[in-house]
């Protein structure tokens, strides 16, 4: 009994949810079984029912179609703000921990004059500069504050690195600072890196999500959380378009949260 | 009082207000900078593409865009200095600061409603779950805490309006004409889940450290009774930072409220927020931005300043 829920425990399900979310983010579009911007006026908020599995939304728009779409938007815009995020904040992190002093002194400034924003409020304030955001601008505005969190991790990983004997060996034998970060700190600084970044991708995507909820969105893309929007706006009447597209955010959302717990039980040694 | 002003506690204070001025000038600065540096006109982004040369020219005048950079600045800080936060485009008669003014209270109350609503669920339930460690409500506890994290606030909204307002209809719905305080309740759910959770996770973890002390095996051998000892000798201790981490974070809830006065059609500083963005009312969105991160920094100053006072080892370190 108890080693069936231990493994049931070590069942990575966050990795299913993940994995399934990135085939559907994929391939979604090619198997949706409408155009999710099709407009059919006669069956306008329509219930679940076979020819529209999850029913129909706001224009007569197939939900299930729309959230295939939606899935893939949220794939893009979730996995180019973690790497330009990871790639920004890794490199900060690390130099700041490694050359200390003023380098050091400039790039945490930095990193605690972002986070003295609260996220949402500094995305948006990005995002009134602009006429007309699209895709582009939504992506800048997410990474502006998302690279902080990957810098202050590397920070706090080379710091440590740097004061152990593989790296002063390094240094001694006169290789350049460089070389001594791209090739004994930044791989050893990797795990950490994915496990948060993991995480972070269900960040990315929920924030995502409340600011297409918000009306913040790229134009005229298939959002779930434009879709949640809309579904809100008549959730007293038809209730199905806000479950449907706000349970496929939770659902996405939840499954990278897991599969980071995951990941950490399984990568991190000091854990175990 | 002479120890409170001891040397060591005003060195703290003075360098802890002193970081937080300095992090209120560079918001300040940054807010100035975000609006002239990122690329794209900001005269452009809120009259159209269809405008006339002549109708640019006069906004970027209304607007001071036409100065150099350095005088704009001068005048801005100025502007922020004087407490009007300059002037609204869409209503020049009236200053950005008595426009948020009005709504501001609404948005108050919300977030610190949300914050006792945290306090109100938590502290109970995670006392609860350090008393029954590894049992039943433990895990019906953490189970909780789990789902309060993982559900997003944009769906947990509409389903507390399904459950409550439509199907059960105890509360108002939103939008309703004759909502009195009950109509609080569910945007202050909406907005206190997810720390409610973080905190029942604290509270659990210092209640368990509490518990294991000495002095609680002593009251227990005395013969304290099991509930007088939870409540009066180890909640007592527990509850500081917990009380602390979860005031720390009225600064997060104030900007949930942006999504929060959406979904249930609130007045308040939020939708001013999103009403000024859609406008392009830039001056209203940089007083926006400015409120709430000035907010957020302030709470957390107090916090830590009320921390430094009561427990002498954090400004030791």
């Amino acid at each position: 009994m108890k080693t069936a829920r231990n493994r049931l425990r070590k069942t990575p399900i966050g990795l299913v949810i993940v994995l399934v979310f990135f085939v559907l983010g994929f391939i979604g579009p090619w198997i949706a079984p409408y155009d999710p911007l099709a407009i059919d006026l006669s069956h306008e908020y329509a219930s679940p029912s076979w020819t529209h599995w999850l029913g129909t939304g706001d224009n007569g728009i197939d939900i299930l179609s729309a959230l295939l779409h939606g899935a893939r938007l949220a794939a893009i815009v979730g996995l180019v703000v973690v790497g330009v995020s990871v790639v920004i904040g890794t490199l900060l992190g690390t130099w700041a921990g490694y050359a200390g002093h003023m380098t050091d002194h400039a790039v945490t400034g930095v990193a605690d004059l972002v986070q003295a924003f609260p996220a949402i409020v500094l995305n948006i304030a990005v995002l009134a500069l602009v006429a007309r955001p699209g895709l582009i601008h939504l992506i800048v505005a997410l990474a502006v504050n998302g690279w902080v969190l990957y810098a202050r991790l590397a920070r706090a990983e080379t710091l440590s690195l740097r004061e152990r004997e593989f790296v002063e060996a390094a240094r001694a034998l006169g290789v350049p600072p460089h070389a001594v970060l791209w090739r004994h700190v930044i791989p050893n600084l990797l795990g950490p890196l994915v496990i948060q970044a993991t995480t972070g991708l269900g960040v990315v995507i929920l924030a995502e999500s409340t600011l297409s909820f918000l009306g913040l969105g790229p134009g005229k893309a298939v959002s779930w959380g434009a879709l949640l929007d809309q579904g809100t706006s008549v959730l007293l009447r038809f209730p199905h378009v806000a479950l449907f597209s706000g349970g496929a955010i939770a659902l996405t959302v939840l499954g990278f949260n897991l599969m980071g717990d995951w990941l950490r039980d399984r990568l991190d040694p000091r854990l175990r | 009082m002479v120890r409170l002003m001891s040397p060591g506690l005003l060195r703290y204070l003075a360098g802890r207000l002193l970081r937080a001025l300095l992090t209120v000038v560079g918001l300040v600065t940054i807010v100035f900078l975000l609006v002239r540096l990122i690329p794209g006109d900001p005269v452009e982004a809120i009259l159209g593409d269809q405008a006339g040369p002549e109708e640019k020219a006069e906004l970027r005048r209304a607007l001071d865009l036409d100065r150099p950079v350095g005088a704009q600045y001068l005048s801005f800080l100025g502007d922020m200095a004087d407490g009007s936060m300059g002037t609204s485009f869409r209503q020049p008669d009236r200053s950005v600061w008595s426009m948020m003014r009005d709504v501001l209270p609404h948005t108050i109350a919300l977030a610190i409603t949300g914050l006792l609503v945290a306090w109100f669920v938590a502290i109970p339930l995670g006392t609860i779950a350090a008393a029954r460690a590894g049992r039943g409500w433990d895990k019906v506890a953490s189970t909780m805490a789990v789902a309060g994290l993982a559900i997003p606030n944009i769906w947990l909204g509409p389903l507390l309006i399904l459950a409550f307002g439509v199907k059960l209809r105890w509360l108002p719905l939103p939008g309703d004409d004759l909502a009195g305080p009950e109509a609080l309740i569910l945007p202050a759910l909406t907005i206190g889940t997810a720390l409610a959770a973080v905190l029942t996770r604290q509270t659990r973890a210092a209640m368990i450290e509490v518990l294991s002390q000495q002095y609680i095996t002593a009251a227990r051998a005395r013969g304290v009774s099991p509930i007088a000892l939870l409540l009066r000798h180890a909640l007592r201790n527990a509850l500081l930072p917990v009380i602390t981490i979860g005031a720390a974070q009225l600064g997060a809830l104030l900007s949930g409220t942006v999504v929060t006065e959406k979904i249930f059609e609130r007045q308040g500083l939020g939708t001013l927020f999103l009403d000024a963005f859609f406008a392009r009312d830039i001056p209203v969105v940089q007083g926006c931005v400015l409120i709430i991160a000035v907010i957020y920094v302030g709470v957390n100053l107090v916090v830590d300043l009320t921390y430094g006072v009561i427990d002498p080892r954090v400004r030791l370190s």
